[in-house]
C-alpha cells in the first residue's frame, strides 16, 4: 500500500466500509466488489438507494457492473492512463478543489531546478542506467538538503509494509511555495504539464475505454466532489497485483486530493483487502523487514551498527516519526523486560539483522537452489497455501520439496502440506520431512483480526477444537517454551536473547492454551513499574519505562477494557463497534473536513471542528489531529517533530503534514505516476518509449522465463480473478462440500469471439499456455468480456479463477503456474493482473 | 407459498374454513412444532468474526456440549446486519467438514505415506529441528564486520488467515530467535 502511504503518510485504508453510505459517488475500479466482497458491497448499494452513482471500471462486465449506473471496460493493466485522463481532466477542466489543493496538499511547493518535466522517453531525470536506480536528490523541493544515497543494501526490496514510513525527508525547513500554484516549478504546474498527454483521446487509444464512456465517468467524479459532496474511490488487488501496482494506487490518491475528498466523510479511498487479518499481519508484521507497528528492523546494510545509530537513523526530523526511539524502546521492553536496560541499549547488540531481500520470493527460490549460507532447509507454514497461490507455484513447489524439514499448520490436506506426492514426482525421490499439525479454526479459539478499515474485532473461543487440534497461538507458546527450554543453560552471547525474552503469558485448561488476552494487554502496552495498560501512544516513553508491542494498536485496552469487544451499532461511524488504530480514528486525516479555519467545509459533510471555546478539535470521528492544536498555528521553520506540522496540515504523518501530489523521494521508480505496458504485453506502449515500468524487477533464470512483449507465441492477455464461493488458494473451501456443490471446478471464461476464433464451445477443453506452464481447463464463453481494438488489432482477455488445486473436494488445474515472478519496485509485488498466454481447444 | 399456507391467518385458515373442504394440514403437527435447534435450552451463543476476507462481518457462534450447532450472521452488526455471503455461511461447515484433518500427520523423507504422531512427541522433534537449524546456520557477522545475529535456514510462512496475537508470537519468538526470513500473504 505504498501508493497510499507516500501520498497520505499512512498505508491503511482511509475510512469504512460503513462510510461509503455517505458518499455521492463511488468509483469502483480493480476490483469485483459485489463478487469478492459481496457482503462489503451492502454499502455501496444503500448509497446507490440514497442517490449515489456508482461506477465500475474493469477489464470484465462482472455483477459489480451490472449493480453500477455507469461501466466503463478498460484493457488489463492500462489503469495509470485511465487514472491519469482523470487526472487530467480534473485539472483541464479546473474542477478541483481549490482552497483544499492550495492548503492540505504539496502543490504550491516549489521543486529545485534540478527536476526536469519527463519527455517521451518515459523515465524521469535522475535515472542511472547502469545501476537501474534513479536518484532522488533530482526530485528535491527547493532548498531541500540533499541526501546521501538510501542504505546500502544492493537491491534490497522494501515491503508492502514499509509504505508507512515513505513520506519523509531530511531535516526540517520551509520551503518557497507559490500559493497562486501559478509558479513554473511548483508542484502544481509540474503535474499538469505531466498529466497533460492523458487526453479522453489517448484513454480511448491506449486503455480502450470509449471516449463517450470515460468522460461520463469524468463529468460525474467532478459533479460529485466539492465542498458538499463527496467521491470515494474502492479498490482491491486489481490495483496492487500489476508491475506498476504502487504507482497505479498512487495515481487515484493524487485524484482524490484533487477533488478534495480525503479525510471527509464518504470521502477517502477504500482498500479491500483480500484475508481476515491481512491488515494485522501487517501491522503486527510477520514480514522481514518490520517490526510491530511498522517499526524498521535494524539492516547490517544501514547505519544501524548500535542502538543510538539505529534511533538516530529511523528517527525523523519532523512529523510523526519523530516519535520513533519511544516505539522501538517500548518493543524491546515488550520483548526482553527487566534484562533490557539503557545500559545495555536494550539488548539492541544481540538482536537480529536483515541484510538483503528476505522476503517470499527470494526464500523460495533460496528452497531450490539451497546456495551456500543462503539456503533454506526448514519452514514453518501458518494457513498459507502458496503451493497453490504463489506467483509460478511450481516453483514454489519444487522449493517445498527441496525442504529438510516442512511444518504446516492447517486444517485439511492442502497442496502445500501434500507437496511430496504431486506434480507426477515420485515420493521416494523426495527428501522432505513433513509434519502436519491440525489447525484450531476460528470458533475453537481466541483472538483478534483487522479488517480491511483498520478495525480489530475479537472473537471468543466457543468450543474445544477437535483431537489434537490447536490454535497457531499454542503451537507458537509451546515451541517457544520448548526452545526456551533447550537454550536455558548455554553461556553463549548469542542465546541472551532467547534466555531473555519474555514468554510468560500463562496457559489454562487441560490442553494449556495460552491466555491470549494477556498477549494483547503486551500489544497494547503497559507502564513497566505497576503493569498497568496505557490508554495512549502519547504516554510511551524511550527510558524503557513503557513496554508496548506494537503502538499503534495502543489504546485497544484502553482503560483496562478489551476495545475490540465493543459491539454497540451507535450511529455513523459506529465508534463503539471494534476498535480501530490510531486510537480509534474511523477516518484518517479528518482534519481535511474542516477549512484551514477550523470549520466543517459544510453542514452536510462535517465531521471534526475546531471549538473556539474550549480551544479543542470536536467531532462525530476522533480527530486524527493533536487535540489542542489551534488550526492558526504555524510551525516555526526550526520546528522538529509534531511542532513542525502546521494547524492547517491534516497529514500528520508526512514530514510537512501536506499530502503529496508529487512525491520529493520515497518511491523508486518516480515522483508520478507513468503508463506504462504491463511487463508483459501483446502490444506497444503507445505514451512513452519506455515498455514496462524501469524499475520491476525480474529475476531472469531458466525456471523463471518471461514472455517478451508483443511476443506473437503469447498473444492474448490474462487476468485472474475470485469467485465468490472459492476462498484464496481453496484451502478454507474446497474441502467444504456445500461450496463444493455451488462451484464445482476451475474454469477459463472467454468471450463470444475468441471462442469463435478458435472454434471453442462453451464447456469446451482448453489448454492455457505460457512460458512457464500450462493450464488444462474448460471453456466458459460469455460476451461480458470486452475485446479491445488497438491500433486495429484485436485483444482479447481470458479471465482465470485461481481457487484450485489436486486435492480437496474440488479440484482444477494451478493457475498461478502460468505466472512469472516478476516484483513491482517499491513493494515486491507480481503482476497477476496482467501477463500474456497462448490459449488452444483441446487438453494438449 | 408455502409459508402462507402454513401460517395460522393466512391461506390454510381460509381454506380450512371453507364449506365442504376436509383436507389435512399439508405439514405434519411435530414438524410444525419444530424450532431451530439454536433455541434449545443451554444453547450457547458466543460472538465471532468470519475467517474469510477482509469485511470482517460478525458472526455468531451457536453451540453446546462443546459442540458448534450453526454459525449465523450477527444482526447487530454495522457491517453485515446479520447477512454472510456463500463463504461466511459456510463458516460452520468448514468447522464440521468431514474431510478435516484433527490429528498429527507425518511423512518421513523418502516415504509415500503419511503415518499418525503424538501431538507433544512432533511438538519435540520439531524444537530440536529449529534449534539445529539455528546453531549450524548461525551468522555472526557480514563480510565488512557489521553484525548479523541472524539464520536464513528456516522461513516462516503466512500470517494474514491468524490472529494479531499469533502473528504477534510468531514475530516475537522468530526474530528472537534471529530468523530473517519471516513473511505472510501481504505481498503476495
Amino acid at each position: 500500500m505504498s501508493g497510499l502511504g507516500i501520498t497520505y503518510g499512512r498505508g491503511g485504508a482511509t475510512s469504512s466500509l460503513m462510510d461509503l453510505q455517505n458518499s455521492d459517488c463511488i468509483l469502483i475500479e480493480g476490483s469485483n466488489m459485489a463478487e469478492a466482497h459481496p457482503v462489503g458491497f451492502r454499502h455501496p448499494m444503500i448509497a446507490k438507494r440514497k442517490g449515489a452513482k456508482l461506477i465500475h471500471v474493469d477489464p470484465r462486465f462482472t455483477r459489480t457492473s451490472a449493480l453500477c449506473d455507469i461501466y466503463a471496460p478498460i484493457r488489463p493493466g492500462t489503469d495509470i492512463a485511465f487514472l491519469g485522463g482523470l487526472v487530467n481532466y480534473v485539472i483541464q477542466n479546473e474542477a478541483y478543489f481549490k482552497e483544499y489543493v492550495v492548503n492540505y496538499t504539496n502543490a504550491p511547493t516549489l521543486l529545485s531546478e534540478d527536476y526536469e518535466d519527463m519527455d517521451d522517453t518515459g523515465i524521469f531525470v535522475g535515472w542511472d542506467e547502469q545501476k537501474r536506480t534513479y536518484d532522488f536528490n533530482k526530485w528535491r523541493y527547493e532548498g531541500m538538503p540533499i541526501s546521501p544515497a538510501v542504505g546500502g543494501s544492493q537491491g534490497a526490496i522494501t515491503g508492502e509494509a514499509y509504505s508507512n514510513r515513505v513520506g519523509q525527508y531530511d531535516g526540517a525547513g520551509e520551503f518557497p511555495t507559490d500559493p497562486t500554484l501559478q509558479h513554473p516549478r511548483s508542484v502544481f504546474q509540474v503535474l499538469k504539464r505531466h498529466f497533460s498527454r492523458y487526453t479522453p483521446e489517448m484513454v480511448e487509444k491506449v486503455c480502450g475505454t470509449p471516449k463517450e464512456s470515460f468522460l461520463e465517468v469524468a463529468k460525474t467524479i467532478c459533479e460529485n466532489s466539492n465542498p458538499d459532496r463527496t467521491t470515494s474511490i474502492c479498490y482491491s488487488v486489481g490495483w496492487t497485483q500489476h508491475s506498476k501496482g504502487a504507482q497505479l494506487i498512487r495515481t487515484s490518491a493524487i485524484l482524490q486530493l484533487l477533488l478534495g475528498n480525503m479525510g471527509r466523510p464518504g470521502g477517502g479511498i477504500m482498500a479491500l483487502r483480500g484475508h481476515a487479518t491481512i491488515q494485522g499481519s501487517t501491522d503486527i508484521a510477520t514480514l522481514y523487514n518490520i517490526l510491530p507497528g511498522y517499526v524498521a528492523i535494524p539492516d547490517a546494510n544501514k547505519t544501524h551498527n548500535t542502538w543510538k545509530e539505529y534511533l538516530e537513523t529511523e528517527t525523523a526530523h519532523t512529523g510523526w516519526w519523530s516519535n520513533f526511539p519511544k516505539y522501538a524502546t517500548s518493543i524491546m521492553k515488550a520483548w526482553y523486560g527487566d534484562a533490557a536496560t539503557p545500559e545495555n541499549d536494550f539488548l539492541f547488540d544481540k538482536f537480529v539483522r536483515i541484510n538483503g531481500d528476505h522476503s517470499y520470493y527470494p526464500t523460495i527460490m533460496a528452497m531450490k537452489d539451497k546456495e551456500e549460507g543462503q539456503g533454506v532447509e526448514g519452514a514453518f507454514v501458518f494457513g498459507q497455501n502458496f503451493a497453490v497461490g504463489g506467483p509460478h507455484a511450481r516453483l514454489a513447489r519444487d522449493g517445498l520439496r527441496n525442504l529438510d524439514y516442512l511444518v504446516v499448520l492447517d486444517a485439511f490436506d492442502i497442496e502445500t502440506s501434500g507437496v511430496w506426492k504431486l506434480d507426477g514426482v515420485d515420493p521416494k525421490t523426495v527428501g522432505v520431512e513433513v509434519f502436519f499439525m491440525p489447525a484450531a479454526l476460528v470458533a475453537e479459539k481466541d483472538g483478534t483480526f483487522t479488517q480491511t478499515q483498520r478495525m480489530v474485532q475479537w472473537h471468543d473461543k466457543s468450543v474445544d477444537p477437535p483431537d489434537d487440534a490447536r490454535s497457531d497461538a499454542w503451537f507458537v507458546y509451546h515451541l517457544g517454551r520448548r526452545i526456551k527450554e533447550l537454550y536455558k543453560d548455554s553461556t553463549d552471547p548469542r542465546d541472551e536473547l532467547i534466555q531473555a525474552m519474555t514468554w510468560d503469558y500463562g496457559h489454562e485448561g487441560d490442553r494449556q492454551e495460552p491466555i491470549i488476552d494477556n498477549v494483547l494487554r503486551e500489544i497494547n502496552g503497559y507502564t513497566v513499574a505497576d503493569k498497568k495498560p496505557i490508554n495512549s501512544f502519547v504516554q510511551l516513553k524511550e527510558d524503557g519505562t513503557t513496554a508496548c508491542g506494537a503502538w499503534i494498536y495502543c489504546g485497544i485496552y484502553k482503560d483496562g477494557e478489551n476495545q475490540a469487544k465493543n459491539r454497540e451499532f451507535g450511529e455513523a461511524p459506529h465508534a463503539n463497534w471494534g476498535w480501530a488504530w490510531p486510537l480509534n480514528r474511523r477516518i484518517l486525516y479528518n482534519r481535511a473536513s474542516a477549512d484551514p479555519s477550523g470549520k466543517p467545509w459544510s453542514e452536510r459533510k462535517k465531521l471534526v471542528w475546531w471549538n473556539e471555546e474550549e480551544e479543542k478539535w470536536n467531532g462525530i470521528d476522533v480527530p486524527d489531529f493533536e487535540p489542542a492544536k489551534n488550526p492558526d498555528y504555524r510551525a516555526d521553520p526550526s520546528a522538529v517533530g509534531q511542532a513542525a506540522i502546521s494547524g492547517n496540515s491534516p497529514f500528520i504523518v508526512n514530514a510537512d503534514g501536506k499530502g503529496w501530489l508529487f512525491a520529493p523521494g520515497g518511491l523508486k521508480d518516480g515522483p508520478l505516476p507513468v503508463h506504462y505496458e504491463p511487463l508483459e504485453s501483446p502490444v506497444q506502449n503507445l505514451m512513452y518509449k519506455q515498455q514496462y515500468d524501469p524499475g520491476v524487477k525480474k529475476y531472469d533464470r531458466p525456471d523463471n522465463p518471461y514472455n517478451k512483449p508483443m511476443d506473437p507465441r503469447y498473444p492474448y492477455s490474462i487476468t485472474t480473478y475470485r469467485l465468490t464461493e472459492h476462498h484464496t488458494t481453496g484451502a478454507m473451501s474446497r474441502w467444504i462440500p456445500w461450496l463444493g456443490e455451488l462451484q464445482p471446478e476451475s474454469f477459463a471464461e472467454i468471450s463470444t469471439e475468441l471462442a469463435a476464433e478458435k472454434g471453442i464451445e462453451n464447456l469446451d477443453d482448453i489448454t492455457v499456455i505460457t512460458s512457464r506452464g500450462k493450464l488444462h481447463t474448460r471453456a466458459l464463453v460469455t460476451d461480458r468480456i470486452p475485446v479491445y481494438d488497438f491500433d486495429g488489432q484485436k485483444l482479447h482477455t481470458i479471465g482465470l479463477p485461481y481457487h484450485f488445486g489436486p486435492n480437496g473436494l474440488v479440484t482444477g488445474g494451478f493457475v498461478n503456474d502460468l505466472m512469472p515472478v516478476s516484483l513491482e519496485a517499491n513493494v515486491s509485488i507480481h503482476e497477476a493482473k496482467a501477463f500474456t498466454c497462448n490459449m488452444e481447444k483441446g487438453h494438449l | 407459498m408455502f409459508l402462507r399456507l402454513t401460517d395460522t391467518d393466512g391461506l390454510w385458515s381460509k381454506l380450512k374454513n371453507h364449506v365442504g373442504v376436509k383436507v389435512k394440514h399439508p405439514v405434519s403437527e411435530s414438524t410444525r412444532n419444530l424450532r431451530a435447534r439454536i433455541h434449545d435450552p443451554g444453547v450457547q451463543k458466543t460472538t465471532s468474526v468470519c475467517p474469510y476476507c477482509a469485511v470482517g462481518c460478525s458472526t455468531l457462534v451457536y453451540h453446546r456440549d462443546g459442540r458448534i450447532l450453526d454459525i449465523e450472521g450477527n444482526p447487530e452488526s454495522p457491517i453485515n446486519a446479520g447477512t454472510l455471503c456463500p463463504k461466511g455461511s459456510a463458516t460452520y461447515g468448514m468447522h464440521v467438514s468431514p474431510h478435516r484433518w484433527t490429528t498429527v500427520k507425518y511423512r518421513r523423507p523418502y516415504s509415500e505415506e503419511w503415518e499418525d504422531l503424538d501431538l507433544e512427541t512432533a511438538m519435540d522433534m520439531i524444537a530440536e529441528r529449529l534449534k539445529n537449524s539455528r546453531d549450524n546456520n548461525w551468522q555472526e557477522k557480514q563480510e565488512d564486520g557489521n553484525p548479523l545475529n541472524h539464520c536464513k535456514a528456516v522461513a516462516s510462512i503466512g500470517g494474514a488467515a491468524i490472529d494479531n496475537e499469533e502473528n504477534y508470537l510468531i514475530t516475537k519468538l522468530f526474530h528472537t530467535m534471529g530468523m530473517v526470513r519471516v513473511t505472510n500473504q501481504a505481498r503476495i
